[in-house]
């Protein structure tokens, strides 16, 4: 698994928007990139997008992106093809990105294993967060630690995020068999 | 009552959803059967017609009847009173379930 301080593996996936986006080119643009390895069908993911979302409109103009990868088997799990990416895209109204990793490369690469499992790469691709996006998934008003926005505002204050690690909350990824 | 409570251990919202469904019983003094059954195949699920982790069954009935639900490994998504989509059944849910059975058995 990648681990805090270590440099992430680049990655070049589609988007559900038609274009292909590299990991590089992304870290170029922006002050951070949090890689959310995601889904469609897992009830977690769908618990926390809402969060997501305003995540990536919170921190949109601070130079922030949020960048969801589906990995999941759609052979097996047929609502997370790239087509059921973007239905749900659509009807749930994504701000951030969302890319297909039908392979599985990119998530074996950084040794995700639940969807969702948040990476927060710095200006230089340096891993500084690894986990879950907060503590609560059920209940976002009773929610007492913000571990990702508070690593990203670490990470857009040069600072070291006060907690660097969590434990991934949620499905395992559908792997090919 | 006879409660069976499905659950796959890959998926982590069982601990929960078990600790929620005793708090229920425990509220509305209810003496139940649980047996807790884990599925650890497709063919499990096939068998169970487990549409995902967890499932609870009250005298043979999901709690929470779904008419054109696959079964397979996963963890199960629930939709709360409020809309909120969830991986764990609502207290709501669990005890309007447990409720209807207890008038039936009467």
């Amino acid at each position: 698994m990648l681990e805090i301080g270590q440099t992430a593996p680049d990655f070049t996936l589609p988007g559900i928007d038609g274009r292909t986006y590299r990991l590089q080119d992304l870290l170029h643009t922006h002050r951070a990139v949090a890689v959310i390895f995601s889904c469609n069908h897992c009830p977690y993911v769908q618990a926390w997008e809402d969060r997501m979302i305003a995540l990536q409109r919170e921190y949109d103009r601070r130079g922030v992106v949020l960048v969801a990868i589906n990995p999941n088997d759609a052979t097996r799990y047929p609502e997370d093809s790239f087509e059921g990416m973007q239905r749900r895209a659509q009807e749930r109204g994504f701000n951030f990105l969302y890319l297909h990793d039908e392979s599985q490369a990119v998530a074996h690469a950084y040794g995700a294993e639940r969807t969702p499992h948040v990476y927060l790469l710095d200006s230089q691709g340096v891993l500084r967060y690894r986990g879950a996006i907060d503590d609560n998934y059920e209940h976002p008003e009773a929610v007492r630690h913000t571990y990702l926005r508070d690593a990203i505002e670490a990470v857009l204050s040069g600072t070291t995020p006060p907690v660097e690690t969590t434990p991934a909350v949620g499905c395992t990824i559908k792997w090919r068999s | 009552m006879k409660i069976q409570f499905l659950f796959w251990e890959e998926c982590p919202s069982h601990p929960d959803a078990w600790r929620r469904l005793h708090e229920v019983l425990d509220q509305l003094g209810v003496q139940a059967e649980i047996e807790r059954i884990e599925i650890t195949s497709e063919d499990d699920a096939q068998r169970w017609h487990f549409p995902g982790s967890p499932t609870i069954l009250v005298n043979g009935q999901d709690i929470d009847p779904q008419p054109q639900s696959d079964a397979r490994l996963t963890c199960r998504l629930y939709i709360h009173e409020d809309g909120r989509p969830s991986p764990l059944p609502s207290y709501a849910t669990i005890r309007r379930a447990i409720e209807a059975a207890r008038i039936s058995e009467r």
